[in-house]
């Protein structure tokens, strides 16, 4: 049902790059599983309202007040290229 | 001594250390020296020396708990499994971690869990499967796998994982031990590496009813730091029950009856805990859930979806892997993700970023929502008649390691009993209720949200019952 170019284009949106295996396994695996749940697609739901969240809650705000944070440094102590106070990264274009 | 100490159940232990007939040292040392000896890869860090954070004369003082790897926990490595998070120490604790460290509980080790939380045998590890330690050539179950392993082989008194689509359940089960899902919303999600927002929540694993409602009570309670965190009403009580009259318990023709795939073996002991239940006084009567057979098509598609969007965060920037050498942005977050996630987890990516994407998101995502709202409704109804639904935990027992690994599909189908729950928000516990070819059988009964209370006295009534003694070989 997923053939290899519907493969490639989710994969890009996924910023994930899949080796020519990966893409021909990721189409059969895909399928069977989508297969299996296109059963739900036969249930009548046309005036069912989608539950997004079970919780019963509303916009839960708390009061505009400054709390203590994390550092910088503690923030970036784990980063790949702490760089000048933040994330380094390469060029966005090539 | 401290094959005594290790036999003691965590309730009974921080009852002796608050009367002063227990060193807690001592106690933590037994632990400390069995987790680092683990043969099972159920723990991926165990504390290297005596705790330096635990609080001294709160409830839980001195017991050690053993916290699945997901939890972010200050300083110490929390990798959810995931080799793209391999050496990462988080600069903050998870809420529900700190919680247990403020009762006195002080953290005994990290434990193995599949790959952010993804999978039901723990193999989708990105550090090796966790082995069953009622047989090594077994899976555990999974995701929390390391966690019920290690509480069933007697290297942890206890521990906690957490719980999206029956990842506490089913290992439990599968390990012979006790797990608790409870109600979405009763434990903060707080520090917890995110599988999918809206159905993950943190829970304890534990050797008896009566432990698990000890650790739960530390355990929940509204979070600033979690919005989606609501106040439990009133408090974890010990569970006292000794008899089930006036209790209704429906069985779901949906999720138990014939061909629905459960092994002869946890049949029977299904249909045995039963009768056990009526001989307490139970009344047991057939229940409809008339989604359920669609609850797993509906947590593949809503899961998914969720994970493609909390996973996107992983990209090389702020912490973990980073593919060094790529020419520009694009190319380094693709082939970073590439190279740090596994199989499974590029699997769910993709799927839940196919159920989003332009074009099929109202045939995918929107119907699976819609879909969810009839569960919640079948169990509202459900609930009406009867105190609890209730169901065997995993249709199988145990399955052999690599049995399952080649057919994704066979795999998530594991999980049939235990989504609908998830997907409903609703509390739900998995009890041993005997033994199939010589490996453990799970039980699961499911309440209403925040029955916590009522779902533990109903569970202890029937492990006093059941009087599950058997204990997974010690080494």
């Amino acid at each position: 049902m997923l053939d290899r170019d519907q493969v490639l284009h989710v994969a890009r949106l996924a910023r994930l790059e899949l080796s020519a295996d990966e893409v021909q396994r990721m189409a059969a695996e895909l399928s069977k599983v989508l297969d299996h749940i296109e059963k739900i697609r036969e249930l009548d739901l046309d005036d069912v309202p989608p539950t997004s969240h079970v919780v019963d809650v509303v916009n839960a705000l708390r009061a505009d007040e400054p709390i203590p944070c994390l550092s910088p440094e503690a923030a970036l102590a784990s980063a790949p290229e702490p760089l000048e106070g933040g994330f380094g990264v390469p060029s966005p274009a090539a | 001594m401290s094959n005594e100490l290790i036999e003691l159940t965590a309730a009974v232990a921080a009852e002796r250390v608050r009367a002063g007939e227990l060193d807690p040292r001592e106690l933590f040392e037994a632990y400390r020296e069995r987790a680092a000896a683990d043969e099972l890869n159920a723990f991926t860090w165990v504390a290297d020396g005596p705790p330096v954070l635990a609080v001294t004369d709160g409830p839980l003082e001195g017991v050690p708990v053993a916290v699945k790897d997901l939890f972010c926990t200050e300083g110490v490595p929390s990798q959810a499994g995931s080799r793209i998070l391999e050496g990462y120490r988080p600069p903050y604790t998870a809420t529900v971690v700190a919680k247990l460290a403020a009762a006195g509980a002080p953290l005994l080790g990290k434990c193995n869990q599949d790959e952010f939380a993804m999978g039901s045998s723990n193999e989708n590890s990105g550090f090796g499967p966790v082995l069953n330690p009622w047989d090594r050539g077994r899976v555990p179950g999974g995701s929390s796998g390391g966690s019920a392993a290690a509480v069933a082989a007697g290297l942890a008194p206890w521990a906690i994982g957490t719980d999206t689509g029956g990842s506490i359940r089913q290992p439990a089960a599968l390990c012979g031990i006790v797990g608790l899902k409870p109600t979405y919303g009763a434990c903060s999600r707080f520090g917890m590496i995110a599988f999918a927002s809206s159905l993950d929540q943190a829970g304890p694993l534990t050797r008896n009813v009566t432990d698990s409602a000890l650790l739960l009570r530390h355990m929940v309670g509204h979070d600033p730091c979690d919005s989606t965190s609501v106040p439990f009403p009133g408090e974890i009580a010990a569970p006292r029950a000794d008899h089930l009259r006036g209790i209704r318990l429906g069985v779901p023709e949906e999720l138990t009856g014939a061909g629905r795939g459960v092994e002869p073996g946890v049949r029977a002991s299904f249909e045995a805990t039963l009768a056990l239940a009526e001989g307490l006084g139970a009344v047991v009567e057939p229940c409809r859930l008339s989604h359920a057979p669609h609850a797993l098509s509906a947590y593949y598609l809503i899961a998914p979806a969720e994970a493609s969007a909390n996973l996107a965060r992983f990209d090389g920037v702020r912490y973990g892997l980073r593919v060094d050498g790529s020419a520009d942005l694009l190319t380094m977050y693709s082939a970073t993700r590439a190279a740090g996630f596994g199989p499974e987890v590029k699997r769910r990516i993709m799927l839940g970023t196919y159920a989003l994407s332009s074009g099929y998101y109202d045939a995918y995502y929107g119907t699976a929502q819609k879909v969810r709202t009839k569960i919640s409704d079948d169990f509202k109804h459900a609930f009406e008649r009867f105190d609890f639904v209730v169901t065997p935990t995993s249709p199988w027992i145990a399955f052999e390691l690599g049995a399952k690994t080649d057919d994704p599909l066979a795999m998530y189908l594991n999980d049939f009993c235990t989504v609908p729950m998830s997907l409903a928000g609703i509390p739900a516990i998995s009890i041993p209720s005997g033994l199939s070819d010589g490996l453990p059988v799970g039980f699961q009964l499911a309440g209403p949200a925040f029955s916590e209370n009522r779902l533990l006295d109903a569970a202890y009534a029937l492990e006093q019952a059941i009087g599950f003694d058997a204990k997974a070989p010690r080494s």
